[in-house]
């Protein structure tokens, strides 16, 4: 008989052991759940708290009331109508000013609207409420508004519009559009990506295929690593000295015959950005070679192929899936960064869309944090809307990047 | 010497070793492989078989530290000396892989790619069509040739490989187990296939299964590690003779099943 055989716990002993180990079981468990609950009540708490503050009942008085410039309802007026209107009540000067922009005939209905609606009535919001006030304490808004603002009116108001969207940067929070902050985010990242794309996988490619394993290609491998953790504004540290100031012909484009910029301009920020991704997407571009089967490269050297063309027709089409899923992945870590954009030189108020290497810019969340730091709770709503349409960019970008992956994983 | 070669020689190797650091994985092989036949390499595991098979194309050139020391003749020409491209040795000796490795393309570009890079500029739909009736395939796939290389069976993918293998024209080929991974009725056909393979190519297998090498192959050659762990051919001869007569007492206890 086996001499180990009394030491196990037998019959009534077994069982509370056995529920002994249920308890704990019952016991990790729950941890997890609990802390499963807590990362969607943070995330479901972030979710809330921006879609709160991005539609609500605001309280707004007109400077001008629409009654002395026109008998109709405002927003029942047509196209010429509203060109009249215009023409009757500001200025010649600014009347051929707008006109010179885009000419009044060919705007729309809408636009005329708000251009009456900024340049003549001239909103004026009084006070602004957050979603869940305006569901759940209308009566109470109602009769603030009654008591303090006797002539404004009370209208529930969503502050990410279309218009929002589409129109440029204003002054005034009623009119302000996130239009210049999503094309400079938009060309700082393809600035960033067509820099660091090419260079990231290159660099990748002899690393994994190439390289000898020893001290030195490891120093390398290990600082890359390290890379991808420095903190973002050391790279715009290094974006500023180096693209902004050294390279200043270069970003300013005064080599290429453009006089009216400094190096402030979107190419070195977009610059900046493709060396702060760029660890991001050698390392992502190298795991996706290493997921390449050595059997494959045996088979194509055992045909006798090159190196590069087994590189070439093997190893680089098989891991195009993952080499761009790192991309896309290293592309919303750009386009969130606020840090290495503000010490590059981001514009924090411009009118005018980029609309090339050298012009200045800014970004979305440049825009947003610029908003954030106003006083006038109108502005705290318009960056609410900002940080949707952030949001919506980059669930879009993961998107396309789970997308890309699946359709390039089937072709294998 | 490299002149007194015999012509029906197809590999001759010369005191060829294989050295991993400081570590000698095969020592002293000393083997002329005949033309136009089958030649197994069988012995215990890791007594350096497929070592030794992947050296003979210099597959083992992207091993780190690999170093091979000895002559390795074809047709008289050392493919170890300087002057030798390893691609060059890959294009005229072929290879078989353990497991089925088909490229992750059509069945097609499987045979075509091969023979493409090579700077085949002849007729590559007949060129397809040879290698997959020469791999005994031809009558199974003529209909499915833009399908995946993935679609077929794991017997079918081995003979896949086996076609894009003689489509680019070697001298010899080499088999690293290329049966290992199949059911017996797939090794059953590559068994097959290798006899038919042999009236135009030297092949040289390794093969873990002593039935394989007594059935499929005309010389054997009988490795086994010494007290150093080095692995070393202690007997080269007919076939019939290892497991009939073997000379060596190791050689006959190994093919009796004695151990191994």
């Amino acid at each position: 008989m086996n001499p180990n055989k009394n030491h196990f716990p037998e019959g009534d002993a077994f069982r509370r052991e056995l529920n002994g180990r249920y308890r704990s079981a019952t016991i990790g468990e729950v941890l997890f759940l609990s802390a499963l609950l807590i990362a969607v009540i943070s995330l479901t708490a972030l979710l809330y708290n921006i879609v709160d503050g991005a539609f609500g009942y605001t309280a707004y008085e007109y400077k001008v009331d629409p009654s002395t410039i026109t008998s109709k309802p405002l927003n029942e007026l047509t196209q010429p109508e509203l060109v009249e209107v215009l023409k009757a009540n500001i200025s010649k000067g600014a009347y051929n000013k707008l006109n010179n922009e885009q000419a009044m005939e060919t705007r729309s209905q809408a636009d005329l609207l708000s251009l009456v609606l900024e340049r003549i009535i001239r909103i004026d919001t009084k006070a602004v409420w957050s979603l869940s006030d305006s569901l759940f304490h209308k009566t109470e808004i109602e009769a603030e508004v009654a008591e303090k603002y006797p002539d404004a009116k009370l209208e529930f108001r969503t502050w990410l519009t279309m218009n929002f969207i589409t129109a440029p940067m204003s002054s005034r929070a009623e009119f302000a559009g996130a239009r210049t902050a999503i094309l400079g985010s938009l060309w700082l990242v393809g600035i960033a990506v067509l820099f660091a794309l090419p260079i990231g996988v290159g660099a990748a490619v002899y690393l994994q295929e190439y390289a000898p394993k020893n001290l030195f290609t490891r120093i390398i491998q290990t600082n890359i690593n390290n890379l991808a953790g420095v903190p973002s504004i050391v790279y715009g540290m290094l974006g500023l000295a180096l693209f902004v100031r050294v390279l200043e012909p270069l970003t300013s484009g005064s080599i290429f015959g453009v006089t009216d910029s400094n190096g402030r301009t979107v190419f070195a920020a977009g610059l900046t950005m493709g060396v702060l991704v760029l660890p991001l997407i050698i390392i992502n571009a190298q795991e996706a070679i290493k997921a390449v089967p050595d059997s494959l490269r045996q088979a194509a050297y055992g045909v006798g192929a090159t190196r590069w063309q087994t590189i070439w027709h093997h190893v680089l089409p098989n891991s195009v899936a993952g080499i761009l899923t790192g991309t896309i992945l290293s592309i919303s870590r750009a386009i969130g960064e606020t840090a290495p954009l503000i010490v590059v030189g981001a514009s924090t108020f411009i009118t005018v869309d980029p609309d090339g290497l050298f012009s200045k810019f800014t970004a979305l969340p440049i825009q947003i944090f610029n908003w954030t730091t106003r006083a006038q709770p109108e502005f705290h709503a318009i960056a609410a809307s900002a940080i949707i349409v952030l949001m919506v960019l980059l669930l879009s970008l993961n998107a396309t990047a789970i997308l890309l992956r699946n359709r390039f994983q089937r072709r294998l | 010497m490299e002149n007194n070669v015999e012509p029906e020689y197809a590999i001759v190797t010369n005191d060829l070793s294989i050295h991993y650091g400081s570590y000698t994985a095969v020592k002293g092989v000393n083997v002329k492989v005949e033309k136009q036949k089958i030649t197994a390499i069988i012995g215990p595991s890791g007594c350096g078989k497929s070592t030794l098979l992947r050296s003979f194309n210099r597959m083992n050139d992207f091993v780190p530290n690999c170093r091979v020391t000895g002559e390795l003749l074809l047709q008289g020409q050392n493919l170890y000396s300087k002057d030798v491209d390893p691609v060059e040795a890959r294009r005229r000796i072929g290879m078989v892989f353990q497991k089925p490795n088909p490229f992750p393309k059509s069945i097609y570009e499987n045979i075509a790619w091969g023979a493409r890079i090579n700077g085949f500029k002849g007729n590559m739909d007949e060129l397809v069509e040879q290698s997959l009736r020469g791999a005994a395939l031809w009558e199974e796939v003529k209909d499915l040739l833009q399908k995946s290389a993935y679609e077929l069976s794991g017997g079918q993918q081995q003979r896949l490989c086996i076609a894009r293998t003689i489509a680019i024209q070697p001298e010899i080929i080499l088999m690293d187990e290329p049966a290992s991974a199949l059911d017996p009725i797939s090794t059953l056909r590559i068994e097959e296939l290798m006899q038919e393979l042999k009236k135009n190519y030297t092949i040289i297998i390794v093969t873990h299964n002593m039935q394989q090498a007594a059935r499929a192959s005309d010389y054997t050659a009988m490795m086994m590690i010494d007290d150093q762990r080095s692995g070393g051919v202690i007997e080269f001869d007919d076939t019939k003779k290892i497991f009939t007569r073997p000379k060596d007492k190791r050689t006959e206890d190994y093919v009796t099943g004695r151990f191994g």
